[in-house]
């Protein structure tokens, strides 16, 4: 059905009165001036009265120039394994000169929950070559680790760095996987700078990866009700191509401050009541409609593993964003100015970091029997560190007793040795638990105390700074 | 006549439906059929001419002029055998039979009968004709699980004589096993299964007060903050700090009959993590596999969010059905924020007023409502039995001052508050012994007297004693360090760790330290109390602090609960022996 004109228009939102049986969620088109073609969505109904939210944003739309036809379907996004190696803007659509996809089969982007009862509890560890994140906060495959950030620090190294060491040149690694396995990455930027974007699909160029990576692009100046479904749209390839063709997905989506300022902007011009500072009460259920589609589901051999990176307004972590992202997410990778202006790459803050799967994924018969142990080893020890460098500023470091400055050493050595790495250093697991026993051979033997005795006898040596 | 009426408005989950003038009339919390699909609902509020209904399934696709159907009863559960070892979603649908249905995704519209209606189960019918049967009263049983029998009861407000019954042996749900006559001469068919709503507490003969604890093999709850059978706790923490697994390790070590998981608006991995854990792992106390006393309620974060706020209803009034048998049933609530947050967001919806945050005004009414179903009781058949509810919060911020869980503080006695330093430091459980309190002790001191000893209360006290003391000494070293404090106050500080790593500390991976019998915590406590006095009487000597730290005695203190398995009580004793030679030798070679 055809209408002609609007009765209202409110930012991204647009009124239309006299429709008949308008859908809820159903995709309008839009034409401008004859010319101009907008899509958009219903997102509420009063009777023949719809309120559509118009993703491209509504500038040139006036009372009257605009012609409306209501689809009667829902967002779709069409599908075949040829989408691999595309790049598509925010809604889905081809942007790179190569024309729309031949399409296997479409699916709606908003996707349904998993069935609790048909998911597969994930067990196996992506080894992702960075100390500080197999050693201390497991990747598994399957689970969804955000990357907790702030404006300047190098999460979008950090992220090209595990996409290059994880999914792409391991496939043969120990984490399960074999020659025969396929993966693949699903990028999706909502808001970030042309830079971000373009460093992304440079590092994945430069690891002769790009045609194993399907790109969807909504930069900073593109509009911002599209932010909705970009991420939508992203992880609706995800999961038809772990779920329907038995491939490994890595999954970025950056930024999700974005898409939640995206949220607010809406929800506000909808003029919803809003909880904390402005975010409308369902965040929280918006975030997780888009965290929860990661997984690996009984009878499919692919898996969904998402990397969504946020940036902390103001480094807050109890802003709302990362707040309510921490209760959904299986644990986060949290960054640290303090060790960025250090000169410590990766600065991972390793206190607030956790991997929530982890516990299942490591020790005997996943990585090494002492796994488990010597991480709670090095957070525990670690955090003593944050205490007495604490004490130190008050009364000097000279005035510590013997055992605080062997735990000032350990602090130094841990952040120098075990977190800092190079950006191209791919360091084996085995490798990494050995660096760390090494760590806590600066501290006396009975300090050690997460350790269970008989794995003290086997790995613990006693070190000086100087042997590092 | 089944009222009915053509939707106006959707905004979400929330629908504006304007009543056809010749139907009958929607009653509040009546359940209706929307659209074609058939989705269900709930009459949430009713105007003149028009009804607002809220959906439990995705709307998407609905459109204005379809019909709502109303069907003239509550929302309500099926309650009979088949539940315990199940998994359902937040209006009891058997998540399984919605996988058979419509695979790897939760579709909405998806129609499946709460329990198995074709299983045919092994009853035993006690009911013989002539028998006067009174509400409550037990008619068959069935053995459900392993762990559980299943009592068919009497249906609350429903009396009378036995005028037929079948014979025990293999019927279903379905089956009437017994005609009643009533009082007033019309039959009654009595059969396994009977439907409550799920908004109305099932009611009880008499409200009991509580006086014996819940062990749950975790020494910081059993021992300093323990929770009544029948009683209620909060576990609120940030994110990280541990409170899916305390709920996990309750659900898995705690000595109730009967457990009810509630997964409300939390990931699917751990309804899946406990689905896996609990088909795998053995209850200590019946032998039999955990799950076969385990049912679980999952509306994960991402299922609709009227579902999630019906969710802990239909978990409590499972518990409710099962307390009524006499079963003490344990009901972990996780989260109740999540919870109040779908509160939240229908009450936005509704264009509701709101309080603090957001919040509806009603919040503290709806907390109160749902905690105040946890009690002992005796039930209509003259048998106890308990709920015990425990409810996680998730504090926005990790902010203890917000709505949630302060609303929630003024209806529970058991407050576990989880600290994130601690949990920084991994150490779990991340329990706060600062911020934590429990009101039950004294409603248990004769339970603790009969059956524990006098002298729990006690050390109890003295233990928390030392870890105030350390508390408020931690002030002074933070700014001075602590090797320049006298003796007296750094013993304070090494038997105050003793109590942190050796005691509070558990590690809920560990063979047999994930769950102690409260035997063997007390014995720690002794042992722990124990080398204090020793060290006490040895600085009193004047023999320097640094000659009691000279020896591993602390350190071996704290890996008793590795060092000593659970079945081992004769070599806990052998560590009073340990305490005297450490106590023997200091004394010689210093005094």
């Amino acid at each position: 059905m055809d209408y002609t004109g609007l009765n209202e228009i409110n930012g991204s939102l647009v009124v239309l009165e006299g429709v008949s049986n308008p859908a809820n969620e159903e995709i309008v088109t839009f034409t401008v001036n004859n010319s101009e073609r907008k899509m958009g969505r219903v997102v509420q109904i009063d009777g023949d009265k719809a309120v559509v939210l118009v993703f491209e944003g509504t500038q040139d739309f006036s009372l009257k120039n605009t012609v409306s036809r209501f689809t009667g379907k829902p967002m779709e996004i069409r599908l075949s394994e040829e989408i691999l190696g595309r790049v598509f803007d925010g809604m889905g659509r081809p942007i790179d000169g190569m024309g729309e996809v031949f399409a296997e089969c479409t699916r709606e982007v908003n996707g349904l929950a998993i069935n609790p009862v048909m998911r597969e509890y994930p067990r196996n560890f992506i080894q992702t070559g960075i100390s500080a994140i197999d050693g201390l906060i497991t990747l598994i495959r399957g689970q969804k680790l955000p990357i907790f950030s702030g404006n300047g620090l190098p999460h979008d190294q950090l992220a090209a760095q595990i996409v290059r060491q994880a999914a792409l040149k391991n496939p043969t690694s120990k984490d399960g996987g074999s020659a025969t396995e396929k993966f693949a990455v699903v990028f999706a930027a909502m808001g970030v700078k042309y830079d971000v974007a373009d460093f992304f699909r440079r590092s994945f160029e430069e690891s002769g990866a790009l045609e194993h990576v399907v790109m969807f692009l909504n930069l900073a100046n593109d509009p911002v009700a599209e932010r909705i479904i970009t991420p939508r749209a992203a992880l609706t390839v995800a999961e038809y191509l772990a779920f329907e063709k038995d491939m490994h997905i890595l999954v970025i989506l950056t930024d999700m401050t974005s898409y939640a300022e995206a949220l607010r902007e809406i929800s506000s011009s909808r003029g919803e009541i809003p909880s904390r500072k402005g975010y409308p009460g369902y965040l929280y259920s918006e975030l997780a409609s888009l965290f929860e589609r990661a997984g690996i589901v009984h009878g499919r051999k692919g898996s969904v593993t998402q990397i969504p990176i946020l940036t902390m307004p103001n480094d807050d972590i109890t802003h709302p964003v990362p707040d309510l992202t921490g209760y959904i997410t299986e644990g986060q990778i949290a960054l640290e100015r303090g060790l960025f202006q250090r000169g410590v790459y990766p600065p991972v803050s390793i206190l607030p970091s956790l991997s929530r799967l982890m516990k299942d994924g490591i020790g005997e018969g996943f990585t090494r029997a002492d796994h488990p142990d010597l991480s709670n080893q090095l957070f525990s020890s670690y955090a003593h560190v944050g205490e007495v460098r604490a004490l130190a500023s008050v009364i000097g470091e000279e005035e510590l007793s013997e055992n605080d400055k062997r735990f000032i050493t350990y602090g130094r050595l841990f952040e120098e040795k075990f977190i800092r790495q190079n950006r191209l250093e791919n360091r084996s697991m085995e490798d990494t638990l050995n660096l760390g026993w090494e760590l806590l051979g600066l501290l006396p033997r009975e300090q050690l105390d997460r350790v269970k005795p008989d794995m003290l006898d086997k790995f613990y040596k006693s070190k000086s700074a100087g042997d590092f | 006549m089944i009222a009915s009426g053509i939707i106006k408005g959707i905004n979400g989950p929330v629908l504006n439906v304007t009543t056809r003038g010749n139907s009958g009339m929607f009653k509040m919390s009546e359940m209706v059929m929307v659209g074609e699909k058939r989705l269900v609902g709930e009459v949430i509020g009713i105007r003149s001419g028009s009804v607002v209904v809220q959906v439990f399934e995705d709307t998407a696709g609905l459109t204005p002029g379809q019909t709502v159907n109303g069907t003239g009863r509550p929302l309500s559960l099926t309650l009979g055998p088949g539940i315990i070892g199940n998994i359902f979603d937040g209006i009891q649908r058997p998540l399984s039979a919605i996988a058979k249905n419509s695979g790897l995704y939760v579709a909405s519209g998806v129609h499946v009968d709460n329990l198995d209606t074709g299983k045919k189960w092994p009853v035993r019918v006690l009911a013989r004709p002539g028998d006067v049967l009174e509400e409550g009263a037990v008619f068959a049983e069935v053995n459900e699980t392993p762990a559980v029998v299943f009592k068919a009861m009497v249906p609350p407000g429903v009396s009378g004589k036995v005028r037929r019954s079948v014979s025990s042996g293999q019927h279903t749900i379905g089956e009437t096993i017994c005609v009643l006559e009533t009082d007033s001469g019309a039959a009654y068919e009595l059969k396994l299964s009977q439907r409550w709503p799920i908004r109305a507490p099932r009611p009880v003969k008499e409200r009991r007060s509580v006086s014996r604890p819940l062990i749950t093999g975790q020494r910081i709850i059993d021992t300093l903050f323990p929770v009544a059978k029948g009683g209620m706790a909060a576990i609120p923490g940030g994110f990280g700090t541990g409170k899916t697994m305390t709920q996990h390790q309750l659900a898995k070590w705690s000595d109730a009959d009967i457990i009810v998981y509630i997964g409300c608006g939390e990931r699917g991995n751990e309804m899946t993590e406990v689905l896996e854990d609990f088909s795998k792992l053995t209850d200590p106390r019946t032998q039999q596999l955990m799950m076969a006393r385990t049912v679980l309620i999952a509306n994960t974060s991402n299922m609709p969010v009227a579902a999630r706020e019906a969710s802990i209803y239909t978990g409590i009034t499972i518990a409710e059905f099962y307390r009524d048998m006499g079963y003490h049933v344990a009901v972990m609530a996780d989260s109740t924020s999540r919870w109040a947050e779908a509160l939240r967001e229908l009450s936005g919806r509704l264009e509701e007023m709101p309080a603090e945050e957001g919040y509806p005004a009603y919040l503290a009414s709806r907390l109160s409502g749902f905690y105040e179903r946890a009690g002992y009781v005796e039930s209509l058949n003259g048998s106890e039995g308990s709920i015990t509810v425990v409810g996680a919060v998730s504090p926005q911020g990790a902010d203890f001052s917000e709505p949630v869980t302060q609303n929630t503080k003024r209806f529970v006695r058991s407050f576990w508050g989880l600290d994130r330093t601690l949990a920084y430091a991994r150490h779990f459980p991340a329990i706060h012994w600062i911020d934590s309190y429990s009101e039950y002790l004294e409603d248990m001191t004769d339970w603790y007297n009969e059956n524990v000893g006098p002298d729990f209360t006690g050390r109890r006290l003295q233990i928390l004693r030392i870890l105030f003391e350390e508390s408020e000494l931690m002030e002074i070293v933070k700014l001075i360090g602590a090797d320049v404090l006298p003796d007296s106050q750094r013993l304070t500080l090494a038997i105050a760790r003793v109590i942190r790593l050796g005691f509070l500390q558990q590690n809920a991976y560990h063979a047999f330290d994930a769950y102690v019998p409260f035997s063997k915590q007390l014995k720690m406590m002794e042992i722990i109390l124990y080398l204090h006095e020793a060290c006490k009487k040895l600085l009193s000597f004047n023999i320097s602090m640094n000659a009691l730290t000279d020896e591993d005695i602390f350190e071996q203190v704290i890996q008793i609960k590795y060092n000593v398995g659970n079945d081992e009580p004769e070599k806990l004793e052998t560590y009073f022996g340990k305490i005297d030679g450490f106590y023997e030798t200091v004394y010689q070679q210093h005094g």
